[in-house]
């Protein structure tokens, strides 16, 4: 390369020779590494069967049709002892994806507060920012899941002693406990008005965008959204008769049972994911508002515009252009980190993965499905990033 | 770029060339490499942990020990290596460990499609539950609506969840992989019950808090022979592997002990003397691919089964596990050792 460089390339139809032509010299090297790149592809691939067969381990991916024979403690699907494994990992792909997203949303918002604190002019608030994310930044993401769980573990009470909370809800060292919403007939209209409200509010926001680029007028969009969104259900379920019953937890021999549960080992890992993420965004976030230039605020508050709007219309979207591209790799970071949870006994990819390679002893098979799906849900995540990052760009005229 | 490249492809070849490495003559690698490597669990005191100077005890390590005085007649040549449940199975398969001795459970699926090997049973177990006294539970069919907490990649698993299907009772898993994570959960309350083989209730129960809260109950749900495993494909490994357990036994039966093996050595008793190799031209131990005198350097090392039982996790011990079914054959037990001969 160091060669290329220092000899410009010469125009291949004056020298004599094709071998000469750094172009076709490019392209055969390249082909020489793939090669050799399959060749030794082919060569580990069939090692490692033939190893496979000499060791009498069973291979395929036939085994996902068997039954599981496991429970697993929380799951969104259906899931018995009588399903299949496929179905598992299906669970298990369920519970990281919650956990991921729950704690990206999470995440983010603590990240913006806190780093948008770290520039507060209050002294206080800039110092606890500046705390929270030296603490949190410096401390590895496993022990921080540890530090919640061991916390809930030891702070809650043993479920016979749970905390009652309004609304029939309880808490326990064993997890929270709430009323267990059962939709009844009629509950389809409820469900219906609920995308209406949706409709209605994604409208609402585009029309009044319109408006105000064209007269210049606001609206209070957020208050007006919000009132949509509650009142249109609300008013279709009283209406339709409240087909809407809940089951209640109650006490029994173990203590609280019933209704809907969130585990400890959901709680504790989706706030070590937030609590630890959020310390690395608010460092992009404050970057990213520090690296808007100074005179846009001053010239946005000398054409007299307020200092919050200056905030969400000048600063903002100058910032998101910094800040998305690290944000993206925090996301993913994230998502990768969610697969400590089978140190705290969280039914995630890992895990579930964990037990059927235990169970069925497919070992290669299991790693191999765990690798394409992180890679597919980086990717996912990666994509969907991009798109907005493309959206907020600088576009130029 | 090309560097990289180039190392990830060394290491993709070592990975590969790596998978060969575990060869068939085990005896051989091992007397080559001068000692021993005994899969064993993490730290089940009675069956293996190691104390505070690294040493490891327990009734699986004495196994050990015993399959290092054959092959080396001397049982200290043994280097563990401790496995969760999960890991156990992989180790075995890609040689990492000669001989796992980490009470596990022979089941077909594990003998077969897993690769390995089982014969002697070593422990004869079943799985149990164990509460906390104050919830009052007499039965382990009081125990619907419970948090179970329970190790991954275990037969433990599977029959806990067979055995509330049967009997209809639900139940809430919480899984862990490592055993600290377990019991540090039920300790904590996070789970109302505690399930696993009842030898390991028994260790474990010496490990919680205040032990004296806790009770096993009187179910045993299930079979658990435990014993020894080896990878599949090397038959002389194999037996050597079985017949140290059944030397251990047979020692038993004969009344040979750690004390007086020098003085049965000149015993009249013709099954004797086969058995401890001084009869005339034996061949008892060089068929094993091992000396004649094997037999003597395992009771010398450890003792005999009955032995090994007593002081590991029996009378002797705190555990204070009763002989029950791994009594000998003609003590109303199922230890059986087939003959010397
Ligand atoms: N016998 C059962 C269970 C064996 C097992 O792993 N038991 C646990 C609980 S007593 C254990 O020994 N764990 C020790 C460790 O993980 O180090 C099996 O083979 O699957």
């Amino acid at each position: 390369m160091a060669m290329d460089a220092l000899n410009p390339p010469r125009k291949s139809g004056r020298t004599g020779s094709f071998f000469n032509d750094p172009k076709v010299r490019g392209v055969m090297y390249q082909a020489i590494a793939l090669f050799l790149i399959a060749l030794c592809l082919y060569w580990i691939i069939s090692n490692t069967v033939e190893n496979l067969h000499r060791s009498n381990i069973a291979s395929g991916y036939g085994f996902l049709n068997g039954r599981a024979g496991f429970d697993v403690g929380q799951s969104l699907i259906a899931f018995t002892s009588d399903s299949k494994y496929g179905r598992a990992f299906i669970v298990g792909l369920t519970n990281t994806i919650l956990v991921a997203v729950t704690g990206i949303i999470t995440a983010t918002i603590i990240g913006f507060i806190v780093g948008i604190g770290r520039l507060s002019n209050n002294w206080l608030i800039a110092k606890l920012s500046l705390a929270y994310v030296e603490f949190f930044r410096n401390i590895p993401p496993l022990l921080v899941i540890f530090f919640w769980y061991y916390a809930i573990l030891s702070l809650l009470p043993l479920p016979r002693e749970s905390i009652n909370l309004p609304l029939d809800t309880y808490l326990n060292n064993q997890g929270l406990l709430f009323p267990k919403p059962l939709a009844g007939d009629g509950f389809g209209l409820t469900l219906i008005a609920c995308l209406v409200a949706f409709a209605l509010v994604i409208g609402l926001v585009l029309w009044s965008k319109k408006r105000q680029a064209a007269t210049g007028r606001s609206l209070p969009v957020l208050a007006i959204s919000i009132a949509i969104l509650i009142a249109l259900p609300a008013l279709t379920l009283i209406l339709s008769g409240m087909p809407l019953t809940f089951e209640v937890p109650v006490a029994g021999r173990f203590g609280i049972r019933g209704g809907s549960t969130i585990g400890s080992e959901f709680i504790s890992l989706f706030l070590a994911l937030s609590f630890y993420t959020a310390a690395f965004i608010a460092e992009i976030v404050r970057s990213g508002i520090r690296g808007v230039s100074k005179g846009q605020t001053e010239a946005a508050h000398a054409l007299g515009i307020r200092p919050r709007q200056t905030t969400r219309l000048v600063v903002v979207p100058q910032a998101m252009r910094i800040i998305i591209p690290p944000l993206t790799s925090q996301y993913l970071n994230l998502m990768k980190n969610s697969s400590l949870a089978v140190a705290v006994g969280y039914a995630d990819l890992v895990a579930i993965g964990g037990t059927i390679l235990n169970q069925t002893g497919q070992a290669i098979e299991v790693v191999s499905i765990w690798i394409i799906v992180y890679l597919s849900l980086s990717l996912i995540t990666a994509a969907i990033m991009n798109w907005f990052n493309a959206r907020v760009s600088l576009v130029e005229r | 770029m090309a560097k990289k490249i180039v190392t990830a492809l060394v290491g993709a070849t070592l990975l590969g060339l790596g998978a060969q490495g575990a060869s068939a003559a085990t005896l051989a690698d091992v007397k080559a490499k001068g000692f021993l490597q005994c899969g064993v669990n993490t730290g089940l005191t009675g069956f293996a942990s190691p104390d505070s100077a690294g040493n490891w005890t327990g009734f699986d390590v004495d196994f050990c020990k015993a399959v290092a005085a054959a092959v080396f007649g001397d049982a200290t040549k043994v280097k563990y290596t401790p496995l969760s449940a999960k890991e156990r199975f992989p180790a075995v398969q890609s040689g990492e460990v000669d001989v796992l001795s980490r009470n596990t459970t022979w089941t077909i699926n594990r003998d077969t499609a897993l690769g390995l090997n089982f014969r002697p049973v070593t422990y004869y177990d079943g799985q149990g539950f164990m509460v906390r006294k104050s919830l009052n539970v007499k039965s382990a069919l009081e125990l619907s609506g419970a948090a179970v907490c329970v190790q991954t990649g275990t037969t433990t698993e599977l029959n806990l969840a067979d055995y509330f299907k049967t009997n209809n009772l639900q139940y809430n898993p919480v899984v862990f992989e490592k055993l600290e994570e377990v019991n540090s959960a039920y300790d904590a309350g996070r789970c109302d019950v505690y399930t696993t083989d009842q030898s390991g209730l028994y260790s474990l129960r010496l490990t919680l808090a205040a032990p004296d809260d806790h009770e096993v109950l009187p179910e045993i749900i299930s079979k658990e022979p435990l014993g020894p495993a080896v990878r599949q494909g090397d038959d002389q490994w194999f037996d050597i592997i079985s017949w140290v357990h059944y030397a251990l036994v047979n020692a038993e039966d004969f009344g040979i002990t750690q004390a007086n093996v020098e003085e049965m050595k000149k015993s009249a008793n013709p099954d004797i003397q086969r058995f401890l190799g001084v009869e005339a031209d034996s061949k008892i131990g060089t068929d094993l691919g091992l000396t004649n005198d094997w037999a003597v350097n395992i009771i010398k090392a450890v003792g005999n089964y009955g032995e090994v039982f007593d002081r590991n996790i029996g009378a002797g011990s705190p555990l204070k596990i009763e002989r029950g079914l791994n009594a000998l054959w003609n003590k109303g037990g199922l230890q059986y050792a087939p003959p010397v001969r």
